[in-house]
């Protein structure tokens, strides 16, 4: 025995994972409870959007990993590999040539296309965790569609700092029906949610919950007709290698006396506009 | 006892099928092809492609009608291991249109646990890119289907969050119709 079955899991565990991704894709924004499996990674580490792209992939895919926007980080490096290994499939960094790809709390930059699927890594997947923590009373809460606790929590925010005080994990509505936790996305990705053409599986591998938004599925931002929702980022700021004003910006310290730039948080839209300038300039 | 082979290849083909019925189930509407294997008549090719795929000894799988013979029983006992077991329930069912019965026999889930419902699989009817006028998740504008009884389809995708998902199957094509579907209306 040298060699893992095709995609690490095993078959039973993949029916599990398939059957569990399905239900979601009918039920567009419902967590459909999955039996969670031991990973050869810790909890943090994008268990539950490994075991979503585990059950996903074929041979012929490209996969393509993100960490925050980027290609090069340790997770994203190690879980890329790790597929290569076990699946056997091409990876690439380019968004464009990706089949697959799993992110952790970004949405690339260009936009996805149909056929392409979106996997993120979610911590939390239960967006009224956090105002009522016991499972039994968020379940019902989500059945009988009684979601007033979340509006007053945002209007909260406003009384009390002038503006829905949340930049990440910004919750939504989809389809007019169920709330959903987007994952720790910026909410400046929220809007690239609506209508995408891409297919968006969510895997909470210490949760145990996956859920899915179908392509073409309407999702809105919550918010409050007088204080609408806005895609926010680094207000004023380009980014300080490839000069786009139009992408989410990481800020990074540069030194101990104050310095700081700019830069895309998204890497491979970043140094494909550095190439195509080298290209312009040549 | 004359035994039809499953996938070839188990592992890589069940992932491929798999990535089918996926596209399909996020594009209601959407006529997909499926490998081409043996099955014990009456069932399709793909009907026995997406059982293979996604049913095995945790998933209670209902036979209906024609579909539930001698040949299919033993295939299904070698092949799958589930358990046959009545409307109620069953996590998948298989047969056709008629044979299947009122869809209010199986499993609809539960306002708390809507996943908690059966998969049907209607079997032998050909599929065609017209009739019934599909909108919602998975569809930019709108797709066109032949389906077996608008009415009855209709009052399913009423009951949402509930609701049976429904996989048409006809030799070796495929096409869903999830729950969120609208059926009909301008």
């Amino acid at each position: 025995m040298t060699d893992y079955n095709f995609a690490y899991l095993d078959e039973a565990t993949k029916r599990m994972l398939r059957r569990a991704i399905l239900k979601a894709v009918a039920i567009p924004g419902y967590q459909v409870p999955f039996s969670s499996r031991e990973m050869p990674m810790p909890y943090g580490w994008g268990t539950g959007g490994v075991q979503v792209t585990a059950a996903c992939l074929v041979p012929e895919d490209t996969l393509k990993v993100i960490d925050q926007g980027a290609d090069d980080t340790t997770n994203a490096v190690s879980i890329r590999n790790f597929f290569a290994r076990v699946a056997r499939v091409t990876t690439t960094e380019a968004t464009a040539e990706a089949s697959v790809i799993q992110t952790r709390h970004r949405i690339p930059e260009r936009p996805l296309t149909d056929g392409q699927i979106l996997v993120f890594q979610v911590p939390i997947p239960e967006p009224l965790r956090f105002l009522e923590p016991r499972e039994t009373e968020t379940r019902t809460m989500h059945a009988l569609e009684d979601y007033g606790l979340m509006q007053v929590r945002l209007y909260e925010d406003i009384a009390r700092h002038g503006e829905i005080a949340r930049a990440y994990a910004y919750p939504v509505r989809v389809e007019g029906r169920y709330i959903m936790d987007p994952s720790p996305i910026p909410k400046f990705d929220n809007p690239k949610l609506d209508r995408s053409p891409a297919l968006h599986l969510f895997g909470a591998g210490r949760e145990g919950r996956i859920y899915a938004l179908p392509p073409h599925t309407r999702v809105e931002s919550l918010d409050f007709e007088d204080y609408p929702f806005t895609a926010s980022k680094a207000a004023g700021q380009r980014c300080a290698i490839c000069g786009a004003e139009d992408s989410y910006l990481d800020e990074v310290i540069t030194d101990d006396a104050g310095g700081r730039m700019f830069v895309c948080s998204d890497t491979d839209y970043c140094a494909t506009r550095v190439a195509a300038q080298a290209e312009d300039a040549a | 006892m004359q035994l039809t082979q499953g996938f070839a290849d188990p592992a890589i083909d069940a992932a491929r099928v798999f990535r089918i019925v996926l596209d399909a189930m996020s594009h209601p509407g959407r006529i997909v092809a499926l490998p081409g294997i043996d099955a014990p008549a009456p069932c399709s090719p793909a009907a026995a492609s997406v059982l293979l795929t996604l049913v095995d000894g945790t998933t209670p799988l209902h036979l209906a009608g024609a579909h539930d013979c001698d040949a299919m029983r033993d295939w299904v006992r070698f092949h799958l291991g589930a358990p046959l077991v009545g409307p109620q329930g069953a996590a998948f069912a298989l047969g056709t249109w008629p044979a299947l019965g009122p869809l209010s026999a199986y499993p609809q889930g539960s306002a708390e646990y809507p996943d908690r419902s059966a998969t049907l699989i209607v079997d032998g009817a050909e599929l065609r890119r017209e009739g019934a006028r599909l909108t919602g998740p998975g569809i930019a504008h709108e797709a066109f289907l032949t389906l077996p009884d608008v009415a009855a389809l209709q009052a399913n995708a009423a009951q949402f969050p509930r609701g049976l998902d429904i996989l048409f199957t006809s030799g070796t094509q495929l096409a869903a119709l999830p729950r969120s579907t609208r059926i009909g209306g301008a």
